[in-house]
């Protein structure tokens, strides 16, 4: 043992990081927190790649802090999508987040599970289970916008089929459906070259008449569309009726119309609260209904389904068999590579609720909104919505006298508040009428409905209060309207970021995109 | 104070006879640990919905284990698709989970975000003032921009007075089934290129070019070829279209499948020129899942300028004051894919993507070589030769490679990718082994590399094919390796053949739902390749 030590020199020391730089061994950004790095102090990217990298904790600071601009989505009381899951489905789909739906050969169990849940949901719809020869078709897919392309292919295929059948043109298909029909319709029948015919709503009855929708329908026709849930006002439409006329129509001219139910709201909540109610695969004129998982099907956004009632409706063309990394499957959706924990959280819902839990929460639902209904009339406002049940659990309501503000001076100021309620017109032929929302989620308790009633009471007392001018000047400049508009031009929040393009084209032609 | 007897036995017997207990029962399946739950022993529904509610352990739980069935992703030699991110990257998606990229009003920074991917994304592709939009994936982006061509054309001869009812599209036959989707399920006839060994097994240039005529909409030119992951010439095409305008005055756009090297080449070939330098090409689509290192959910689809995107086409929604324009086929969807993907510009940086690509590079070069190298295989894929040099036969032997190899730097551009097949010579000797045992053999150890026919025309060549994806490091080389050289002559040694079929048999409920009653349906069931 030697107790004599050999003080090293600073000459030496300095040697070695010489050495070390050199050999890019010594970053000297380590020492510090993420915002005592230099890239707290500069720009975060925007427009181009950076030429380096950032360590992953300041990346994901600096993501963050950017983030927490966003809204926060439990108070957004415009938006159909879940906000709220349970930890242990949280769980599960971040276990799952690197999985890719799409991958069948890879993921069996994955498909499996899909699988089960279509099952689940065409028996919730009543489809037809005593023949063999005649099983249900089903599948996933993003949201009810791809289920919805998807039907209204397989209704224009059929059609296509049918006319080439007679010999007859097939150059102008024609699909009916009512004007408040959420945007995703509109868009459908523009990208697949198919004229809308819209049945117009009137001040009184703000869905479509089943009557109305019927005389616009002729030789072309290759579908119509009944909501169950109109995302203005949550009202049901008849399918009922509108499944026997049609039964009539073609008995007489020989025509074959089928309907689709856009059930993206409604299908996960009238099988629980009104299961007397008669819309779906009970109906033999039903040939195809979608519905969105992230909707009251208590998923987050990135899944909705569409189920046939045969595989008679869903043209064999439209199907594409394919070699997929060595095994065959069969496919029909829009989009290919896909989370697949989205499935994942719908089966997890299915299963953890039951139908008992689905129909407890779903009365829950339906109270809460009756609650707030009659709070809100005995407030002075106009309910447009239904209760008891008979529609969506949302609330739609209106100024009942002539005042000098209107809803969307209700709506700015409630969004001052933090409560994002939107306010906009009924569908057009209507569009006089201007009408508030609220959407009773699964995270919307009754506390909180109480808290909302007395933001939405104050917000009339200090509009009450106010002149005419005041609430002129305010809207002026008010930052929800004016500047937010300002602001998210500026930084071209808009899917399109080019500058250009903004300022064109601003007149607004849908209010419901939303959902 | 008075006080009452109360006898507590009396009480305690009323009470258990109460029929109030009948509700209160309900919480009965809700104490026991998971596998104590009835559905330990009952089953797991299946078909119906359940009557009763389970408790949220359980359901984890079962579905959890349920899916410790499916494979491991890493091993998954067959996918583009990414299936790792930075802990930090996986931390910001579980918190941005709940929020809807449509909903553009109530989440203005996601949008901000959104922005600047796009505008990276146009830089990265040599474009100022590109538009697009995010995408769900590849699928969605072909289509769109499909779409848009479609759209595009049909105005130009509606301006010209001509018909607008017989539009077409032109493609290679080894395009990924999305692009043949557009065609089917828009009403756009759908033109496929044979391939060849000459054509490198993708788009011919030339034929293409000859199968235009007035109605064609466009060409899909695929960079990265899902089958061999050969880049199809998109420089070359474009000058076959100018001299189409030239000769006979139609104006042919170019739409690039990026969908794999979009994130490829701007990293490992800076030099090659398919993007929007090149003057056709109008728009570009790419999955942020695949060489963009984000997860399953994310793709793109960029136009040059708005002048290439149709105003009808868009949606103009206005909602509380904030007017919000969209082109996309999905509405609701997650936004946090998006957000990792921006995580992964940030994080990584041109740095960070170019040392990843060129590691993937480097190693998917040192398997070919060394695959070729054992003998019993041809490399069909060029990623691992010199520039300009193609085809199996002429290289194949380590004398030949190295001698190719030497003092050059640059190779053929391509993906990532190894598609190989057996040699003649060890066809001849070991008639009784099929290819595809090779496959099946290799997954009782754990790997995925799928065997599948070439497109239509060279449909009697079989290739294996391995993408080496960031998580394949240099040590998996090593075993892979190892373990297709143990397969190969574990076969030849056998006696008989090995029968794959059985094997691979599966049934898929939904075609197999389709195939009854439909015989029409068994005889045009063409392969699609959709390796993706």
């Amino acid at each position: 043992m030697v107790f004599l030590t050999q003080v090293v020199s600073d000459a030496r020391i300095n040697e070695t990081k010489e050495q070390q730089e050199e050999a890019g061994m010594l970053h000297e950004e380590f020492s510090t927190s993420v915002y005592g790095t230099r890239w707290a102090g500069q720009d975060i990217p925007r427009f181009d790649m950076p030429d380096n990298e950032m360590p992953p904790d300041v990346a994901y600071r600096l993501i963050n802090d950017e983030l927490a601009l966003d809204g926060r989505p439990s108070l957004n009381l415009a938006s159909f999508v879940t906000t709220f899951m349970e930890p242990e489905a949280e769980r599960l789909i971040s276990e799952n987040a690197s999985k890719n739906f799409i991958d069948y050969e890879e993921y069996p169990q994955t498909c499996e599970i899909q699988n089960r849940c279509i099952n689940m949901i065409a028996r919730m719809f009543h489809a037809p289970m005593d023949s063999s020869e005649e099983e249900c078709m089903g599948c996933s897919t993003i949201g009810s916008s791809e289920a919805i392309i998807l039907a209204v292919l397989a209704m224009k295929r059929r059609w296509q089929i049918a006319r080439d059948e007679k010999g007859l043109s097939k150059e102008k298909p024609n699909l009916v459906m009512g004007a408040n029909v959420q945007v995703c319709w509109e868009k459908a029948v523009k990208y697949l070259e198919i004229e809308p015919r819209y049945v117009s709503c009137t001040e009184d009855y703000l869905i479509m008449s089943p009557e109305k929708a019927i005389e616009l329908m002729d030789e072309n026709t290759i579908g119509c569309c009944a909501i169950l849930g109109s995302t203005y006002t949550g009202h049901y439409e008849d399918v009922k009726t509108l499944n026997e006329l049609l039964e009539k129509k073609c008995a007489e001219t020989g025509w074959d119309i089928c309907i689709h139910v856009d059930a993206a709201s409604g299908g996960f909540v009238a099988p629980f609260v009104c299961p007397e109610l008669v819309w779906d695969f009970r109906l033999p004129r039903v040939i195809s209904i979608n519905v969105s998982g992230h909707k009251y099907g208590l998923t987050y956004a990135g899944v909705g389904w569409c189920i046939w009632r045969s595989k008679e409706y869903l043209p064999k063309d439209l199907i594409f068999n394919i070699n997929y990394l060595g095994a065959d499957q069969a496919s029909l959706t829009l989009n290919f590579s896909k989370s697949a924990s989205t499935v994942i959280g719908q089966y997890y819902v299915l299963i953890r609720l039951g139908k008992s839990g689905f129909r407890s929460i779903m009365t829950n639902l339906i109270r809460i909104s009756d609650h707030l209904a009659a709070c809100l009339e005995k407030a002075g406002f106009q309910i447009l919505s239904e209760r008891n049940g008979r529609g969506l659990p949302l609330v739609a309501f209106r100024i009942k006298t002539k005042k000098h503000y209107d809803e969307f001076d209700v709506a700015a100021r409630l969004r001052e508040r933090g409560w994002i309620v939107p306010a906009y017109t009924a569908p057009p032929n209507a569009e006089q009428i201007k009408m508030l929302r609220v959407v009773v989620r699964e995270d919307f308790s009754k506390s909180r409905c109480d808290l909302l009633i007395r933001d939405i009471l104050a917000v009339v007392k200090q509009l009450d209060a106010q002149d005419a001018k005041t609430i002129q000047e305010n809207r002026n400049n008010h930052p929800s309207a004016k500047q937010r508009w300002a602001l998210l031009r500026n930084i071209g929040s808009v899917a399109f970021h080019h500058p250009q393009l903004e300022g064109k084209e601003r007149v607004p032609n849908k209010t419901n995109g939303v959902c | 104070m008075l006080h009452k007897h109360v006898d507590s036995d009396e009480i305690m017997k009323h009470a258990q006879e109460s029929p109030v207990r009948n509700h209160t029962d309900r919480g009965k399946h809700v104490t026991t640990l998971a596998y104590g739950s009835r559905y330990a022993t009952e089953g797991i529904p299946k078909f119906k919905l359940p009557e009763q509610s389970t408790e949220a352990q359980a359901a984890y739980q079962l579905i959890h284990d349920e899916l410790e069935l499916d494979g491991r992703p890493n091993m998954n030699l067959a996918s583009f698709v990414h299936t790792w991110m930075e802990p930090e990257a996986d931390k910001l998606i579980m918190e941005n989970i709940s929020k809807n990229l449509s909903d553009q009003d109530e989440y203005p920074a996601t949008m901000k975000i959104h922005a600047r991917c796009i505008s990276i994304i146009g830089d990265m592709w040599k474009s100022k003032g590109a538009v697009g939009t995010a995408t769900i994936g590849s699928s969605e982006a072909v289509q769109l921009g499909g779409l848009a061509m479609k759209k595009r054309w049909q105005a130009r001869q509606k301006a010209a007075g001509k018909d607008t009812s017989r539009p077409n599209i032109i493609m290679g036959n080894n395009a990924q089934v999305a692009l043949e989707k557009f065609a089917r399920y828009f009403d756009v006839e759908c033109r496929l290129i044979p391939v060849s060994a000459e054509s490198h097994h993708c788009l011919d240039i030339k034929k293409a070019a000859e199968a235009c005529d007035e109605n064609t909409i466009g060409v899909y030119v695929i960079l990265g070829s899902t089958y061999t992951g050969h880049f199809e010439d998109v420089e070359g095409m474009s000058k076959e279209l100018d001299r189409v305008q030239e000769e006979k005055g139609w104006d042919i756009p170019i739409h690039v499948d990026a969908a794999s090297g979009g994130f490829v080449a701007p990293f490992a070939f800076p030099k090659l020129k398919w993007s929007f330098d090149v003057p056709r090409v109008k728009s570009i689509n790419t999955s942020g899942h695949k060489f963009g290192l984000a997860y399953a959910g994310v793709g793109w689809v960029l136009w040059k300028n708005e002048d290439f995107l149709p105003k009808e086409l868009i949606f103009t929604l206005t909602y509380l004051g904030a007017s919000e324009q969209t082109y996309t086929l999905n509405f609701s969807r997650p936004a946090c894919f998006m957000i990792a993907q921006y995580y992964n510009f940030v994080r990584l940086g041109r740095q960070g993507y170019t040392s990843i690509i060129k590691n993937d590079m480097h190693n998917a070069k040192l398997l070919s070589r060394a695959l070729e190298n054992c003998g019993y295989f041809d490399l069909v894929s060029d990623m691992h030769r010199a520039k300009g040099v193609f085809g199996y036969e002429r290289a194949s032997g380590l004398d030949a490679i190295k001698e190719s190899v030497k003092g050059i730097t640059e190779y053929n551009e391509a993906l990532p990718v190894i598609a190989f097949k057996l040699t003649d010579d060890f066809k001849r000797e070991n008639p009784h082994v099929k290819q595809a045992a090779v496959s099946t053999l290799l997954r009782t150890r754990g790997w995925i590399i799928p065997n599948y026919p070439l497109p239509p025309n060279e449909e009697n060549i079989e290739i294996l094919r391995i993408v080496v994806r960031e998580s394949f490091s240099q040590d998996l080389v090593d075993t892979v390796l190892s373990d297709i050289i143990w397969s190969v002559e574990t076969l030849a040694a056998s006696e008989s053949g090995f029968d794959a079929e059985v094997f691979a048999q599966k049934t898929d409920p939904i075609q197999h739902a389709h195939k009854l009653d439909h015989p029409a349906h068994e005889g045009r069931k063409k392969k699609y390749g959709s390796q993706c």
